[in-house]
């Protein structure tokens, strides 16, 4: 994995969370779309962006422009750092023609957020109801899952170091839930 | 927490993550216009409703959102084994005998 990451904070923030064992920033704005179709389409679709999306479930392909994440068997969440969200569409959409597959801007649709520290797991851990150890959450995986009650994209970026995406109606919900945890982290 | 597996990613999730889509193997009639009443009401209200074991549809909704099939027992909640749609249904009988033994 990139030191340097396709998601990074945004600098006009103040950090979410900020304590000595764990640290949540809000992202930087992204282009994102969302991707439905076959194996044909993703290579193709792959070549426009840059990087060969993922085949294999629950995996990702990222560098520090482009991140590529299997949502599922025909389906793709491809998040893309670049000024020109209108050109970088056409171009995914130029090399989709011949290829049966939806292609969306969703870029506004989403918040993320970068959850970072020893204890950024411990703190998912508050309301996502998955095993992090490592053997069975390697570095790369990502998932769509449940956040207490809101629908998230969970990406493990590095071993302290994860990703949440989230519609941004949801966001307050799941920021406010982090900082509940953080607190109850700091008491104990 | 009840833990089901999903055939298409390949692991083990809380069912909180899933959605009960009633049961599998249930073919749409080819022309319904040509069934009776009675027939047509036994294809959208008439269910096996065992006790024991049943194949369902079950949704990975707040996963990769697939549809596949699972085969539960009605009575103990136990999932005995799940598949991907498309794949045939397994034999019940066979899979009693290999839960007894
Ligand atoms: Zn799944």
């Amino acid at each position: 994995m990139p030191e340097k990451s396709v998601y990074s904070a945004n600098a006009d923030l103040a950090p979410i969370i900020a304590t000595s064992r764990v640290r949540v920033a809000e992202a930087a704005p992204l282009i994102r779309f969302s991707l439905r179709g076959g194996e044909a389409a993703a290579s193709h679709a792959g070549t426009a962006v840059g990087v060969s999306l993922p085949l294999e479930p629950l995996t990702s392909i990222a560098t520090d422009k482009v991140a590529a994440f299997w949502l599922g068997p025909d389906e793709w969440n491809l998040v893309i750092q670049d000024d020109d969200a209108r050109a970088m569409f056409e171009r995914v959409e130029t090399a989709l023609a011949d290829t049966p597959h939806s292609l969306v801007d969703v870029s506004d649709r989403n918040r993320a957020l970068i959850i970072s520290g020893r204890k950024a797991a411990w703190l998912l851990n508050s309301q996502v109801f998955l095993d992090f150890d490592e053997a069975s959450f390697p570095v790369g995986m990502v998932t769509r899952t449940l956040f207490g009650k809101a629908e998230i994209m969970l990406w493990r970026q590095a071993e302290d170091t994860f990703v949440i995406e989230a519609w941004r109606s949801f966001m307050p919900y799941v920021i406010e839930l982090l900082q509940e945890a953080s607190r109850e982290l700091e008491a104990a | 927490m009840l833990l089901i597996s999903c055939p298409y990613c390949g692991v083990e999730r809380p069912e909180i993550e899933f959605r009960h889509a009633g049961e599998a193997h249930i073919a749409r009639p080819a022309e319904p216009s040509k069934l009776t009443d009675e027939e047509w009401a036994e294809y959208l209200y008439m269910r096996t409703n065992p006790k024991g074991l049943m194949a369902e549809r079950w949704r990975h909704t707040h996963g990769c959102g697939r549809f596949f099939n699972a085969i539960r027992d009605t009575v103990s909640d136990k999932f005995v084994t799940v598949y991907k749609m498309g794949e045939a249904k397994p034999d019940l009988d066979q899979l009693l005998v290999e839960a007894a033994q």
